[in-house]
């Protein structure tokens, strides 16, 4: 009995202490590890998506309080004009699927879009990422209308091989829509001290 | 202890027990991570932080873990480096955290950390378990940054993603790619005998 008892409390408190030592860690890497992510994750597709702005979208952003949520606005200025590109997720075959959007403020048209994280089969649900004709068919598609494969009546051309993929593309991008037009007037409002 | 054998204790992981190669042991991150000297010396690095802390605290509570539950006590203290390794080297190198992915949480279940933990942490004082852990780590790193190396120049023509040969040099892809792994792994260790066996 006081053997048990003994692998118990060591256990419980060896525990105890991991858990402790790994919150401090994981508190005092957030704010580091989120850059890094900016720079090498989100960065390429923010770029992307941005290509040819007048300003830096990396460096011009700013966040919005979304109930709990805290989502970040990435701001690029064409011909004074400010666009935004946010962050959605969709649910893929393999999990999560990290998207960049980028939107016209103007016409709520997306100035393109790209794959931040998956864990999609490589060669198959990747290529949503790797496959530049896929995510170019979203350019100048509009934010007010659903996005929708074309096997669900939709205009999405979805990834041969990968309809789940490309379903949960669709399912971030319209979750995204949804928040996008319920912020719409605070990100303006924002966008707008970055554009001149 | 005394001096001489502590120094035993660090040397043998460099050379008599260098762990992919007289062991035997860790093959999985030697074969999926030696595609470059970059990726494999990254690895031993991160490895050799986990084991030569895992060691310690082994050690230093050996007198306190109970017999019976010391695996899931190596498996919290282990596990809980190897986050901490992750998530500093997601907040310094990022990209080095990107190629390697999935290896560097899979150290939790390394055969070397185990390994340590078991046959040699479990039943030594702390300074010997310390010149263990850094010497089997250190060999680590070595033998991966060897078999990086090796395969790095020979299957890409690069070293350290520079190009080292003229425009003229066809690179074995074979050498980067899985099977070229294990060659060249069967190859160090067919040397490695050669030379330790007089």
């Amino acid at each position: 009995m006081r053997d048990i008892i003994r692998m118990f409390v060591v256990l419980a408190v060896m525990g105890a202490f991991s858990g402790g030592a790994l919150a401090l860690v994981k508190s005092g890497t957030a704010e580091k590890i989120e850059f890094q992510q900016l720079k090498f994750v989100k960065g390429p597709a923010i770029q992307e998506i941005m290509e040819g702005s007048s300003n830096d979208p990396l460096v011009d952003r700013f966040k919005i309080k979304d109930g709990e949520v805290e989502r970040s606005f990435f701001v690029g200025v064409f011909d004074g004009k400010a666009n935004v590109a946010f962050e959605a997720e969709g649910k893929g075959f393999g999990g999560a699927i990290g998207l960049m959007v980028g939107v016209n403020l103007e016409t709520d048209e997306l100035l393109g879009m790209g794959v931040t994280t998956h864990s999609e089969t490589p060669g198959l649900g990747a290529r949503a990422k790797d496959d530049p004709s896929f995510r170019a068919q979203f350019k100048g598609m509009s934010l007010n209308q659903p996005f929708k494969v074309m096997t669900d009546g939709g205009k999405v051309d979805a990834v041969s091989g990968a309809t789940i993929t490309s379903k949960g593309v669709c399912g971030g991008m319209n979750q995204g829509a949804e928040f996008y037009k319920k912020l719409k007037p605070q990100i303006i409002e924002k966008a707008a001290a970055f554009a001149n | 202890m005394s001096e001489v054998s502590l120094a035993q204790e660090f040397t043998k992981g460099l050379w008599k027990e260098i762990p992919p190669f007289r062991l035997v042991l860790g093959l999985c991150p030697t074969l999926a991570v030696t595609k470059a000297f970059e990726t494999g010396f990254g690895m031993g690095l991160a490895l050799t932080f986990v084991l030569v802390c895992s060691n310690v605290l082994v050690s230093a509570g050996r007198k306190m873990i109970p017999a019976k539950v010391r695996v899931p006590c190596f498996i919290i203290i282990i596990a809980t480096f190897v986050v901490i390794v992750e998530l500093m080297m997601q907040a310094y190198t990022y990209p080095l955290f990107l190629k390697l992915g999935i290896f560097i949480p899979l150290i939790v279940v390394n055969c070397i950390v185990l390994g340590r933990a078991e046959a040699f942490a479990y039943k030594n004082g702390i300074g010997a378990s310390i010149a263990d852990g850094l010497g089997m780590g250190i060999g680590f790193t070595i033998a991966l940054s060897v078999l990086g190396s090796i395969r790095e120049i020979f299957g890409a023509g690069t070293f350290l993603g520079k190009a080292i040969f003229g425009a003229s040099f066809q690179p074995f892809t074979f050498m980067v790619e899985a099977p070229g792994a294990f060659v060249c792994l069967g190859l160090m260790l067919g040397i490695m005998n050669l030379v330790g066996s007089e």
